[in-house]
């Protein structure tokens, strides 16, 4: 886990340079730098409004930004042709919070779709595929459901497999905790981390659960109100001293301390 | 001046939607040719659509064509009949539903049916991110939604017109035989002989035109939607407002071009 930090200079997997990004006339983020290396999982943390959302779009390309640049595997993605981004997109993978999967579509077809549409896979194989991604996120057997019939936990398990379909080189995943039963965001927790140990992928998140936060990840981005309040190691973001990051950290606190300390130590006492 | 700045202000907004409309309609064009998206696939969801608008809006048009058929046929003999001209409605009939009624009532039925779908169907996918999860996982959405329903209604909308004019004409010939004017043979003759090709040629293309305009219409709404399930509705209304119109608009403009075009020749 030590890893990110002696690789950090060579060739990052996401490169932030004076990113800002407005709607309208309202700016949301005010000049973000920062890398993403290869095979780390990096966490963006900060409450509602702070513009981690919008951060996360803009990563995908989904949002331009109005100054500044992202460059996704050395590629600018604001600058891109549609072709080039196009190239980029089929590595990568984007679990949305709501899971936005495709109505019309079976759960199947969601995570068979990428395939069909830039693979020359067999339908056979494809169909081994789907079934063996469905069996990653605990979700074997309902190929032939409409995503309309999922939980709402099922549907955000079925966006990650559909999200790993193309075994994306890096995976984002929007709130994948928020709005979850603590048992079933634990789980999500585990799928996290496990995807992290087998296949060393870079994997963003973005969450406002800081006990999930601190679980899965090697570095912490804390943004507050479109600008970085704290970057670093898990561990250094969570002991620091820094008066802005310990109001976010404390204001939740207030609220639900002793659950998220209690759910924290559960965790972090077997893996740190 | 505050009126004409608004008038302005209007003139512009209507410019820009029909730019808007026919940029889409171009890039789908572009995309059904150089489809970045495999064409088996593109045309399976084609298929589909086909299957959605047209196929499945026939006994709906069936129905409404012929009665249409069968009150023209009412309503001209009522006139006729006191001219000792019975022997017109075939033609009245006939004409007014190949050059017009066919093509016209069969576009309000496609908007009432598919253009409030399209816009339903894409509104929908943009309040709940799936027109985003299209565009991460490297499927255009024009690409992979509109242009299959362009190619559809394409085809589609002058199969319909067709067939609404076939059921129209069947509607006065029902009438005809009843009133006891015409025997059946002698409508289909009657018929044959007040048709020229043109009319039905001039039906078929307007029908072509309001195919594409309630696709692109119907899209564009959809694509245009805000955030929330009530803006899904109001996409959905604009979407038949503004193809109603439309489609009346553009029927005016051609029916006075093929006028002036007989007046000519």
């Amino acid at each position: 886990m030590a890893e990110p930090a002696t690789t950090r200079a060579a060739d990052p997997a996401i490169a932030v340079r004076g990113l800002r990004v407005q709607y309208g006339d309202r700016e949301v983020l005010h000049g973000l730098s920062f890398d993403i290396v290869h095979g780390e999982t990096m966490v963006v943390i900060g409450g509602s409004g702070s513009g981690k959302s919008t951060l996360l779009r803009t990563l995908v390309g989904l949002e331009k930004p109005s100054a500044g640049e992202v460059r996704v595997k050395g590629v600018d993605i604001a600058k891109a042709s549609a072709r080039a981004l196009d190239d980029i997109r089929k590595k990568i993978g984007l679990a949305f919070q709501g899971g936005a999967l495709i109505g019309s579509l079976s759960v199947g077809e969601n995570i068979a779709l990428p395939l069909l549409e830039h693979t020359t896979l067999k339908p056979t194989t494809i169909e081994v595929m789907v079934r063996i991604k469905l069996e990653q996120v605990g979700l074997s057997g309902f190929e032939s459901y409409s995503p309309a019939q999922l939980s709402g936990g099922m549907r955000k398990r079925a966006a990650f497999a559909r999200a790993m379909a193309m075994d994306p080189e890096i995976l984002f995943f929007d709130e994948p905790s928020a709005g979850l039963d603590p048992i079933t965001a634990a789980g999500i927790d585990d799928l996290i981390l496990d995807l992290k140990r087998a296949y060393s992928m870079t994997i963003v998140v973005v969450t406002h659960e800081l006990a999930s936060a601190f679980l899965i990840a090697d570095r912490i981005i804390l943004l507050d109100r479109g600008n970085i309040a704290a970057i670093g190691l898990t561990q250094d973001v969570r002991e620091s001293k820094l008066p802005r990051v310990r109001q976010f950290l404390d204001r939740v606190a207030d609220t639900t301390q002793d659950d998220d300390v209690d759910h924290l130590r559960m965790y972090t006492e077997g893996i740190r | 001046m505050q009126f004409v700045a608004e008038v302005g202000a209007a003139t512009e907004r209507s410019v820009a939607y029909v730019g808007g409309l026919a940029l889409l309609f171009g890039k789908s064009v572009r995309l059904l040719f150089f489809s970045p998206l495999k064409r088996s696939r593109l045309l399976q969801r084609a298929v589909h659509q086909a299957m959605a608008a047209g196929v499945s809006a026939l006994p709906i048009v069936t129905l409404i064509t012929f009665f249409v058929g069968v009150i023209i046929a009412l309503q001209g003999a009522y006139q006729l009949q006191r001219l000792g001209a019975m022997q017109l409605v075939a033609n009245l009939v006939s004409i007014s539903i190949t050059r017009e009624l066919g093509p016209l009532i069969t576009a309000i039925v496609v908007i009432g049916r598919s253009g409030s779908a399209f816009a339903a169907e894409i509104g929908t996918m943009r309040v709940t991110e799936e027109l985003d999860a299209l565009e991460t996982m490297a499927l255009d959405p024009v690409a992979f939604l509109v242009a299959p329903k362009f190619l559809a209604m394409a085809v589609m909308m002058p199969c319909l017109a067709i067939w609404s004019d076939f059921m129209g004409v069947l509607g006065g010939c029902v009438f005809g035989v009843a009133s006891g004017s015409f025997t059946f043979g002698s409508y289909a003759i009657a018929t044959r002989d007040a048709l020229a090709a043109h009319d039905i040629a001039t039906g078929i293309v307007k029908a072509l035109v309001f195919g594409l305009v309630i696709t692109a219409v119907g899209c564009q709404e959809g694509f245009s939607t805000g955030a929330g399930a009530e803006e899904v509705g109001r996409s959905t209304t604009a979407a038949v407002v503004v193809s109603i119109l439309l489609v009346i608009l553009i029927d005016l403009v051609f029916t006075t071009l093929f006028y002036l075009a007989r007046g000519t020749a």
